[in-house]
């Protein structure tokens, strides 16, 4: 074959290969427009002032708000970091720096991987049963719990892999002045691999603020203003879960409003995750 | 091959004397038989090809190798009399005293001033000022003061490679350890660079005793006072500095130097 001819068919090869992947990329980038489009559509209407001032109201009531689930959801997630960063973050890393190549590592690795792959209603009945059925009623705190039981698979993993890509070289540097093993972990190790540790923080917080099967055995939900963790919270997944599926239309649409609220929040953590990583890793 | 017989320095006291060291990789031997005597404030070069064990002596000196489960050593070697191979070393405390500086600059993602207080933070305990004042001073002696006393805030990682370089060197040079081992310092630097570390290696001498891994033959002749040539894990030729590159005793180590080494 002479060069003219194989260069027509690379040409040739290289467009078929372009096109299907251009179109797979077309399909992928259209479900994700078209879900925004319509959750901005049916949503947008619903993002004003009461969205933030008033409680959920009744069945058959006018107007209303999202306030007890905002805040609901916050204190839920919220509580849910507090409990999975330190876990999350120390197991991560006794992965790299401690255990390293050991059974007990190895066997942690292996029940994390089955962690982050176990359906999330299942960590919710599981919690459900522990926590909920045990105590004889729903809670805030379940729901914390629940949530992370989802997050600290995630920032262990996230924190093992980021401390795996400091260089040994850094880790052998701080030894060699005779630094004890948790002063290189904590002083050193993390601290270079603080920004995607942070990142992977960040991204576990958008994962589990969406969360709604494992809300839904354990906090369940609540009508009215609450901060008392110890009874049933309301919160926006499950709010849009009841208020979706309601004949009410201002339930309806608050439900809308609910759903491009956390969208925009996951948005704007997934954005301040790239943002924060790329400034470090460029300098 | 020939075992090597010992060669103590005439007059000189040493701060590190080797015996019989052998050293394995799993079940690869990395050092054959090693006897070699470091003498107190001088400066001891190891030359030889790639793979020949020299980087691996080194970090026997220090037990860096003990960081990694199927490394290990045999043998005696021992800082000023002790022998840092027993089992009872506590290793911190032998790596406080034995500082290392590597092949690739190793800047603290932290600040200029912390990453020369991070060492002396775990041994001492001192007041601001007197921190501030041993900070000056390592950075002083590792000559890059003047190029940072007006940004010791700034993070270690800013610096240029050569500087950065000099930055570990302050850092080792700032917990006060009896000896420092340099692990091919200059091969990632640029000849200016490279000019102003082998200048501090001269002037570090008179205050530490200096074991120096290179690559660079001239570097060797330039810096040290004596110099071990290793080939396969086993220390062909140790002698003065100069006897080596004038009138070296045996043939490889001759090849080696002149650059005929096949």
């Amino acid at each position: 074959m002479n060069n003219a001819a194989l260069y027509a068919r690379r040409r040739r090869a290289n467009l078929v290969g372009l096109t299907l992947s251009m179109s797979a990329m077309a399909i992928g980038l259209t479900a994700l427009l078209w879900i925004l489009f319509v959750l901005f559509s049916n949503g947008f209407a619903a993002l004003e002032p009461s969205l933030f001032t008033q409680d959920t109201p009744a069945p058959g009531s006018e107007g209303g708000g999202l306030r007890n689930a905002i805040v609901g959801s916050l204190m839920i997630v919220g509580l849910a970091v507090l409990v999975s960063t330190p876990v999350g973050i120390l197991a991560g890393i006794y992965l790299t720096e401690y255990g390293d190549t050991s059974k007990t590592a190895e066997f942690t690795r292996f029940v994390t991987d089955i962690m982050l792959s176990a359906p999330s209603i299942v960590l919710g009945l599981f919690v459900y049963a522990i926590a909920v059925a045990t105590v004889g009623n729903f809670s805030g705190y379940a729901g914390s719990l629940a949530l992370s039981l989802i997050a600290i698979p995630v920032v262990m993993r996230t924190t093992e892999n980021m401390l795996r890509l400091v260089p040994g070289s850094l880790r052998e540097a701080a030894f060699a002045l005779g630094a004890p093993r948790w002063k290189v972990a904590t002083m050193v190790t993390l601290r270079a691999a603080r920004s995607g540790v942070i990142t992977g923080l960040l991204l576990a917080v958008a994962r589990i603020s969406g969360e709604t099967a494992p809300l839904l055995f354990t906090a369940l939900n609540n009508q009215f203003y609450s901060t008392n963790m110890e009874a049933p919270m309301a919160n926006l997944p499950v709010v849009i879960f009841q208020f979706a599926m309601s004949p009410y239309e201002n339930w309806i649409n608050l439900a809308w409003g609910g759903a491009l609220l956390i969208t925009l929040a996951v948005l704007a953590l997934n954005i301040i995750a790239r943002v924060y990583f790329r400034d470090k890793t460029q300098r | 091959m020939t075992t090597t017989t010992t060669l103590t320095p005439s007059g000189l006291k040493n701060a590190i004397e080797i015996r019989d060291l052998d050293f394995y990789y799993g079940t690869f031997k990395g050092l054959k038989s090693i006897n070699l005597d470091i003498a107190e404030h001088k400066v001891t070069a190891f030359i030889g090809p790639s793979g020949c064990g020299k980087s691996t002596l080194l970090r026997t000196l220090n037990r860096m190798y003990s960081l990694y489960p199927g490394q290990r050593a045999e043998g005696e070697i021992r800082l000023y009399g002790q022998n840092i191979l027993d089992a009872k070393q506590d290793l911190n405390l032998l790596r406080a005293q034995v500082g290392m500086v590597f092949q690739k600059p190793t800047p603290f993602p932290m600040s200029i001033y912390d990453n020369i207080a991070f060492g002396v933070k775990l041994y001492e305990n001192l007041s601001r000022s007197e921190m501030d004042d041993r900070v000056e001073w390592a950075l002083t002696k590792a000559a890059i003061w003047n190029e940072v006393k007006d940004k010791l805030g700034q993070s270690g990682l800013s610096l240029s490679g050569g500087q950065q370089q000099r930055l570990c060197i302050a850092r080792s040079v700032a917990v006060k350890p009896k000896v420092i081992l340099l692990d091919e310092p200059t091969s990632a630097l640029d000849p200016i660079s490279t000019a102003k570390v082998e200048e501090l290696v001269n002037e570090l001498k008179s205050d530490y005793t200096v074991a120096i891994v290179t690559h660079n033959m001239q570097q060797a002749a330039r810096v040290s006072d004596f110099t071990a040539y290793m080939y396969l894990g086993e220390l062909i030729e140790f002698g003065q500095t100069e006897q080596i590159f004038m009138k070296p005793a045996r043939q490889e180590t001759e090849d080696y130097i002149t650059g005929r080494f096949g």
